[in-house]
This record gives structure tokens, sequence and C-alpha cells, in this order.
């Protein structure tokens, strides 16, 4: 296991920010933690690089000890974290210079790192530009290869596409996937479900600083939910009469004027849902997703308050 | 974990590495500070002063303000800039994901500002050489009293920055700390002229107070025994305060 938890816990003052979290990474894995805002994720990351200790329990990373010896498991990962730390005033070559010396790498093979990571994260355009004149997806990639500079075993992104548009993300994703390909164990946080759908094999579901799920994403929504998501917007007085006339009560979802029904077989229950909801607006056929997943795991509160 | 000499210094040039490329706005503005001191006050308002514990006046006020232009530069770089690292640039949040720990943060912090105080310090003595002021070879014995200056403002600014909530503080550092500093160290009045019973042994807390004696006893080619004092005052007050960061630096990183 490249990470392993037992029993981590996070207290700062009164607030539990992780409560008895247990978390196995394997190698070569690239394993996502989901959850909303608050739930405990980047305190979680936090606690595997050794930025802040566990109150108790114990994390180890390659084998070690983190709250022993954050040297030395520090210096075989990077971390991208959630804001992009870099010296404005300076290039991104000259930003990723800095970072190597903070983990004593010489010359020359400082600049060979560096010329490698400004071709992988395709830099070269504005590699002598001041940062701070650099757009917000090119800042980004930078983070990614000031996190790279020390050719770690293990990759931290802490939301690596939040508040980035489409393109950049998809450019992300690929250069992601390939340093997985290369070896590289991935762990990373996201509330993008599509992200952690695409990228990661393995997932945990945080909410309230505790892990409500784990597993394969598929194998995950399997257990949970129907295979198939059937969107309708209805009232909730039609809602009632469509349970009443459905023979199965199924599994669903409200949010607002909206209604999600998971079923094995949409096809079978159609004829129901047309005769009662059919004039209200559109209604939408899916494959169920991890963004359902998520919303069942973590949204008992919404529903009751939307 | 035993601190880390390396990795302390990557953390001075990172801080070294940002000044080259800003240091015509970052640290040229402060260094005419001192001089507009030395002709304002020691060449100007001296002109009226026949002399001054013996000598002339801008001959008095030249070595208090080879401290004092240590002391600026050491402690605006761990007030001000040591807090925006801190809290806006999230500079330290970075050094955490690398094998830097908050011992070398804080020991790399502590030699820049000693750095910068030395920068500040040592071109202000090469303007008090050529203006003719400071008397060579025995002047040259003042230098060590420059990182000496920088070392103990570095280490009682940091002291503060770490324990502030806002930036809005440190102006209280400034005007109330600071500038009684400057104008009751024994900078612009020999303290022992003015100064009587109680309040000579009062003033000896003063921080400011110990480098400049030291620095003008090498103006003036003199020792006395004092100096020793002096000495480990401003060794002791460091090593105290920066043994009481270590902590005050880990609660506030990694809390």
């Amino acid at each position: 296991m490249i990470v392993r938890a037992r029993g981590a816990r996070k207290q700062f003052g009164d607030r539990v920010a992780v409560e008895q979290l247990d978390l196995d990474i394997p190698a070569g894995c690239c394993f996502g933690l989901l959850g909303p805002n608050g739930a405990g994720k980047t305190t979680t990351l936090r606690m595997i690089y050794g930025a802040t200790e566990p109150s108790a329990g114990t994390i180890e990373v390659f084998g070690i000890d983190v709250a022993r010896d954050p040297r030395a498991v520090r210096a075989r990962l990077g971390v991208t974290l959630q804001e992009n730390v870099m010296i404005e005033v300076l290039s991104p070559v000259e930003n990723l210079r800095v970072f190597g010396r903070y983990h004593l790498i010489r010359e020359p093979e400082l600049t060979r790192r560096i010329d490698y990571l400004v071709d992988f994260l395709e830099l070269e355009s504005h590699a002598d530009v001041p940062v701070q004149n650099l757009s917000g997806g090119f800042q980004r990639r930078l983070a990614i290869a000031l996190s790279l500079i020390n050719d770690p075993e293990l990759l931290i992104l802490d939301e690596p596409t939040t508040g980035l548009d489409p393109a950049v993300r998809l450019a992300l994703w690929s250069k992601i996937r390939a340093l997985r390909t290369a070896g590289t164990t991935v762990l990373l946080t996201t509330h993008y479900m599509d992200e952690a759908q695409r990228l990661c094999d393995r997932i945990v579901v945080m909410a309230q600083g505790k892990a409500i799920a784990d597993g394969a994403p598929a194998a995950l929504i399997e257990t949970h939910l129907r295979t198939e998501a059937i969107e309708i917007e209805c009232s909730s007085e039609q809602e009632s009469e469509l349970i009443r006339l459905l023979a199965d009560e199924p599994q669903r979802m409200r949010a607002g004027g909206r209604l999600v029904l998971y079923v094995d077989d949409a096809a079978a229950v159609l004829p129901v849902i047309d005769s009662i909801a059919a004039e209200h607006g559109h209604r939408t056929i899916r494959p169920t997703n991890l963004e359902d997943l998520f919303l069942h795991l973590t949204g008992a509160q919404l529903e009751g308050g939307a | 974990m035993k601190i880390s000499l390396s990795h302390a210094f990557a953390v001075w040039r990172r801080n070294a590495s940002m000044y080259g490329r800003t240091w015509m706005f970052n640290l040229l503005p402060n260094f005419f500070e001192p001089v507009l001191y030395l002709v304002a006050i020691g060449i100007g308002v001296g002109a009226y002063v026949s002399e001054m514990a013996g000598m002339s006046y801008a001959e008095f006020l030249a070595p208090g303000l080879v401290c004092v232009a240590a002391m600026n530069g050491a402690s605006f770089e761990v007030t001000y800039n040591v807090y925006v690292r801190l809290t806006y640039d999230k500079a330290y949040d970075a050094m955490l994901t690398t094998p830097i720990g908050p011992d070398e943060i804080l020991l790399g912090e502590v030699m820049w500002a000693v750095t910068r105080a030395t920068i500040y310090g040592g071109s202000f003595f090469v303007v008090l050489v050529l203006f003719g002021l400071a008397p060579l070879p025995a002047a040259l014995l003042a230098i060590p009293a420059i990182p000496l200056s920088g070392l103990l403002f570095a280490a009682l600014g940091i002291t503060f920055s770490l324990r502030v909530p806002t930036i809005d503080l440190f102006s209280f550092y400034f005007t109330l700390f600071l500038t009684p500093l400057f104008l009751f160290s024994d900078v612009f009045f020999p303290l022992e002229e003015r100064l009587s019973g109680i309040w000579l042994w009062v003033a000896e807390a003063l921080p400011l107070l110990h480098p400049v004696r030291i620095a003008r006893a090498a103006f003036r080619g003199e020792w006395t025994p004092i100096l020793i004092w002096d000495l480990a005052y401003v060794l002791a007050l460091a090593a105290l305060l920066l043994q009481g960061s270590r902590a005050a630096v880990r609660n506030r990183l990694m809390n």
C-alpha cells in the first residue's frame, strides 16, 4: 500500500474535521476523495503529507509513519494545492527552479527535470513570462508541474480542475492519465463527479468528516442505486400519485420541482409516468451516474430542506 | 526532527530570487531613510549643536543610524512580508508539501531578514565612509553590530507576526514599539547624560540600545566591559524569542 490510514482523526478545537478514517491506497491506483465542501477532504490530504498531524490514529505513506518522519515522506510525493501558489513576479521556469531547490535538486539534474516538465505540461510558449500575466489554465498546469519537480511516486491533487474551462479540464485529465500510465499513484479530491468517474479506479465518499462509502465507481453505483435514472418535472402530489400506481416503490430523489426515479427497467414504468406527468415538461432517461450516487449518499440533508 | 540547514537555505534562496527581480521597488526606497536623517538632523540640525558627547552631532548620530538601518530592514521583512507570505501568498503552505518543515521556514526567514538588514546597514555604512563620518579602520569593528541588530529585530518582529490575527496591527508595532526605540536608544542623544538613577537601569531593557552601544564604541575606538553585556543581551534575547517562535510557527502552519 502507498497510503495506509487507520482510525485517523483530526480535531480543531471543538470541531471534528475527520473522524475514524481508514484508507488503503494501492500502488499505481488513481484514488478519489469525494465529498461536499467541508467534508474533510483537504484535512485528510494534509494529514497524508504531514502538513498537519492526526489527533488520533496513524497514517503511513510508503510504509513510513508520516507524523514521525514527514521529511522522508514528502521527498517522495508531490502536492498540487487547491490554490495556485507561485511567485507572481517570476516566470514558470524560475518558479520551477525555486521549487526544485526546496527538494535540494542540484544542477544539471534540475535543468533536465525543468526541461522535461516544461515539455510535458506544454509550458514552452510562456516559459519566461512572469506568472502574473498567465491565464488560469496555464497557471494550473504550472502548479501541477511544480508538484512533479521531484518525480514523485505519489501525486496528490486537491481539486485539480475547479474553476477551469472544459477544454483545459480535458487537457489536464489526459496529463493525469499519462502520469498514471507511467506508474505514478494519484490521489485527488473533487466535487466534480464526471472527473471522478473518468479518472478514478477507486473512490471514497466523505461527508461531515466520515467515509460513508468506498469502492470502484461502477460497483458503488450498482450497490446503492438502480441502473437507470428517469428525471421528470412533477409536484409532490403527482409524486405520491405515481408511487401509488407503481407496483414497487422506486428509489427516488427530489431537488426542487425535479424528481429523479431510479429503476432497473425504465421502459416498464414509462407508461405510468407518462400518464401522470407527461404534460409537465420533458423527461430524461439516462444511466445512473456518480452524481446520483453522491446526492443519494450525501444529499439526505438537502432533501429535507429543498 | 533535526533542523536542516540546506532546506533553510532553500527558503532563503526563494526570497533572494524574488528580490532579485523586485529590488528596485522593495529594497531601494528604504535605503534612503537613514541617509535623509543623517542629512536633515545630523548636518541640518547639527549645524546648531556645537558638540555632543565630545564630537560633532553628525559624528554622534552616525553609528546609531547604522543600527537603525539594520533594524528597519529586518523589521519590514519579518512583519509585513512574512505576514503576506503566510496569509495571502500561502508560500509556507507550498513549502510544507516539500521536505521543508516549519523549523526550516523559520530559520530561512530569519536568515533572509538578517541578510536584508545587512544590505541596508552595510550600504549606509558605505555612505558614512563617503561622508567621512566613519573613522577607519576602527569603525570597521562596528560591522558585526549590523547583522546583530538584524538578528535581534528579526526575532522580535517574527515573534509578533506569528501571533497577530490581522495585518492592521503592524502599525502598532512600528508606531508604539520601533519608533520609541529609535528615538530613545542612544541614537539621537547620550542616554547616560539625560537619565539618572533607576531610569538608567530601565533603559537597559531597550533592545536597540545594545547594538547601538557596540557600534558607537567601535566608532570611538574604545572598548569597555559593558559591551560583553550588550552582546550577551542581543544573543540571549534573540535565542529565547526564536526558540519560542518554533512552536508558534508549527501552530500557525499546521493547525
